[in-house]
């Protein structure tokens, strides 16, 4: 049993929580995640590991709650336990001294890509953060970003905070600003997000990494079901992954994979 | 009960026919197809055993159950000592007596079988394992030694890892199982059906060992949570024993479609996470109409039958050779077609089509000639030309098999493995790094459960003695 430790709301239905688990604490690295089971009998759900504090052996997950498993987790109170919590799973993010980055996040995906892009700050790159959301509610960890970003830029869809638009709107302009263009792009967040900045930076030839999430079962290689087409070949996200080279992930077959259980989760939907 | 019976009288009894669910009701529920010898069809099978002198039996045993002596005990109405006997060879005899072939080990060397039926050792193990289930009152309890003060972390908590986790606490031993899953079993629990094997029955073994002290954590992947030189500097020695779950790819076209499965997702998420058995179940699963599983062994068998009790119409083998090539147990082959599972022999996929919303529609194929025997001694499959054809199907499941996974082997650099990527060991189940052995599919690749215990219980002994030795 996992206790939750803390239990926070940062945006509408997005929820950080603090979760004891003196194992994994010491073990995870940037990029990683946990496979979390509320109570026996629940699915099995990959969260990315926001953080960790080894000597407390606790660990930070932001989790947004969108279906009726997710909704459950976010339920625990503090004082309540998670029934299964099991990682580090992943490779870690492979961090390099790239120079300039940009570091991009899409709604939850912005939390994924925190302990990615703290990393590469202490690495001695130059972070440029790029965040989105529909509105200014969803925007979130802001003030946590900034405490290593160069800068943050905020991009919401309806303007009620920063630039209107997308997070690629602001993209363009670093890689077309030769004084900011960055060497590496790191995108974290919706499929098409993902999408549309890969194929952004792919006419400028700069590495653009992103962070799949596709269906998972045991996130450990066993059974197959995470699948993705990458450079034309079958990958394991949970253990050659989550994360991969923009350029050469068929987001096509991704999008598509996961719809597979859209009419069950409509029925789990009703049900809560 | 008198087990005094002259060789005549043994010989005048039939071999017991087993008792099972009716083949179209069992074809749609999950309830276990074999339903168990009573007591008295048990003592008269028992009675069929010649008790010969040389005991081919055993030899065709991996682990050597003492057979002839515990259906002996059995044969004389003595069911106590059948199943100390039983069960001082054999950690898991429920889980044998039904998953184990027994049709080519031990009653292939049966004396009875050269004219004849051989005795049904397997359904016996069964009946007496499930008879001390039952009666836990009857048996002495294990007395257990006092504890040793040596440690031993076991990886995985499948057949192997069980295994060797309580052939060392009988030894007094501290014995830690870790788990990467969030439940027991291994293959057992994820793999093989409940209505093949009820997860009831992993329970009460796993239960036992804990009675016996055995830890076990589950949640914990080696490689990743723990590494192995943690659990080296943690523990006296190690036993892996994390089997070969990485599923082999079909590598056609089309593998990528929504609809289909490698073979252990599609179990696993019915088996581990029971999905399709109640409606509220929170993991999904697609129950598909017309369901093709590409490959033949006991997991395609497992899958095919599974389908058809999902709901599908037509639920098929999808095998490259023919019929008497199959891999699977023969057992499960008649179950399969009783059950209405349809075979399409001499055939191998080509390539899954889809529709434009990314869905399977169909799988085509390319009919299949035996040639000439190949390195395995069967007959090679050849394609004929022009003699492709299209199955329409909503779900196809691969069944072709797994390998050893990485994850773990990864982040030991000093393991050796085989150019398979199995981890070596010699015949103790030693590996190349001083106090850590292995066992099971792990150095074996997909093997059979008695097979990874045998492994478990002869690594078990070289633990104690490494360990004992004062090293
Ligand atoms: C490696 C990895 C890391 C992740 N990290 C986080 C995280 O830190 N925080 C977080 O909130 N979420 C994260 N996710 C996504 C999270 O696992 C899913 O949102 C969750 O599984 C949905 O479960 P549900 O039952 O609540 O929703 P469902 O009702 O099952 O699904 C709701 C919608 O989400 C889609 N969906 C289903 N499964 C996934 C999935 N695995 N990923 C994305 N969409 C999915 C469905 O198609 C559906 O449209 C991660 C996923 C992966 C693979
Ligand atoms: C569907 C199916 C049907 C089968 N039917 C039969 C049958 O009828 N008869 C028969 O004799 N055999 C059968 N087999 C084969 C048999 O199940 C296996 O040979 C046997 O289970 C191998 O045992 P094992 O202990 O080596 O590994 P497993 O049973 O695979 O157990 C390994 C365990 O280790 C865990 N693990 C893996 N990696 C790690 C890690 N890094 N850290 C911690 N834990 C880890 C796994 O989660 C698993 O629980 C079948 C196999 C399948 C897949
Ligand atoms: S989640 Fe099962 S192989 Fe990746």
């Amino acid at each position: 049993m996992y206790e939750v430790l803390s239990n926070d709301t940062l945006a509408p239905n997005l929820h950080r929580m603090v979760v004891r688990a003196p194992r994994i604490a010491p073990a995870r690295k940037a990029g990683q995640f946990v496979i979390v089971r509320c109570e026996a009998g629940d699915e099995r759900i990959p969260l990315t590991i926001g953080d960790a504090d080894p000597a407390a052996g606790t660990i930070t997950l932001f989790i947004q709650a969108i279906g009726a498993s997710t909704k459950k987790i976010v339920a625990v109170p503090p004082g309540g336990f998670l029934r299964d919590v099991a990682g580090p799973l992943g490779m870690a993010t492979e961090i390099e001294r790239w120079g300039r980055v940009a570091c991009i996040g899409g709604g939850v995906g912005t939390a994924v890509l925190f302990p990615m892009a703290r990393a590469l700050a202490e690495e001695g790159n130059e972070v440029t953060t790029i965040i989105g959301g529909r509105a200014e509610p969803y925007i979130i960890l802001a003030d946590e970003l900034a405490a290593f970003s160069k800068e943050v830029r905020v991009t919401t869809e309806d303007g009620s905070l920063g630039r209107k638009g997308f997070v690629t709107a602001e993209l363009k302009e670093m890689l077309d600003d030769p004084e900011r263009a960055p060497q590496a792009v790191f995108a974290v967040g919706p499929v098409p997000m993902m999408r549309a900045v890969a194929e952004m930076t792919r006419p400028y030839g700069v590495k653009t990494i992103v962070s799949l999430n596709p269906i998972m079962i045991d996130g450990t290689g066993m059974c197959g079901g995470c699948r993705v087409v990458v450079d034309g070949e079958a990958r394991f996200a949970c253990v050659d992954g989550p994360e991969f080279d923009g350029h050469a992930v068929d987001f096509a077959s991704l999008t598509d994979r996961l719809t597979m259980y859209r009419d069950h989760e409509e029925q789990c939907r009703l049900a809560v | 009960m008198s087990n005094n019976l002259s060789a005549k009288e043994r010989l005048a009894i039939d071999r017991v026919k087993m008792p099972e669910q009716d083949a179209v009701e069992r074809s749609r529920n999950f309830l276990e197809v074999n339903l168990g010898l009573g007591e008295a069809m048990a003592v008269r099978e028992a009675q069929r055993c010649l008790l010969c002198k040389p005991r081919p039996c055993v030899a065709g045993c991996p682990v050597g159950v003492s057979i002839p002596e515990f259906v002996g005990a059995l044969a004389g109405g003595d069911l106590p000592e059948a199943a100390r006997i039983l069960q001082g060879d054999n950690a898991l005899p429920a889980v044998c007596g039904r998953v184990c072939p027994q049709e080519t080990q031990c009653e292939a060397q049966c004396v009875r079988g050269a004219k004849g039926q051989p005795v049904a050792i397997g359904y016996l193990e069964r009946f007496v394992a499930d008879w001390a289930m039952a009666h836990p009152e009857r048996l002495a309890a294990p007395a257990l030694p006092a504890a040793t003060g040596k440690s031993v972390a076991v990886v995985g908590c499948g057949p192997a890892g069980l295994t060797a986790a309580g052939e060392l606490a009988r030894k007094g031993h501290a014995v830690t199982i870790f788990e990467a899953l969030h439940d027991t079993g291994g293959v057992l629990r994820y793999g093989i059906p409940e209505f093949r094997l009820p997860k009831t029955i992993i329970d009460v073994e796993v239960a036992r060992l804990v009675e016996m002290g055995v830890t076990i954590e589950c949640n914990v992947i080696i490689g990743k949570t723990l590494t192995i030189a943690q659990l080296q500097e943690q523990f006296d020695a190690v036993f892996i024993g994390n089997g070969a779950g990485l599923p082999t790819m079909l590598g056609i076209p089309g593998e990528n479609l929504k609809g289909v499965y490698a073979a252990n997702e599609y179990l696993t998420r019915i088996n581990l996470m029971g999905a399709g058995q109640t409606d509220s179940c929170a993991t999904p699963i697609l129950r598909g109409r017309k369901v093709a599983v590409i490959g033949a062994g006991n997991t395609a068998m497992d899958c095919v039958r599974t389908a058809r009790r999902l709901g599908a119409e037509r639920s098929m083998i999808v095998y490259r050779r023919g019929e008497s090539e199959m891999p699977a147990r023969v057992e499960e082959i008649h179950h399969a077609k009783e059950e209405g599972v349809e075979f399409v022999m001499l055939t191998s996929p080509l390539e899954i089509l889809g529709d434009d919303k990314g869905w399977a529609t169909a799988l085509r194929c390319q009919k299949m000639a035996l040639g000439e025997p190949d390195a395995s001694g069967r007959r090679r499959p050849v394609p004929v030309e022009g003699e492709d054809f299209d199955l329409e199907v909503d779900v196809v499941i691969n069944a072709l098999g797994t390998r050893a996974n990485p994850l773990l082997t990864a982040t030991a650099p000093d393991l050796k493995l085989n150019r398979w990527g199995n981890i070596e060991a010699d015949e103790n189940g030693l590996t190349s790094l001083p106090g850590v052995f292995a066992g099971g599919d792990i150095i074996r690749g997909g093997a059979t459960v008695i097979l990874a215990m045998g492994d478990g219980k002869r690594a078990a002994a070289a633990i104690h003695s490494y360990i004992s030795g004062g090293n």
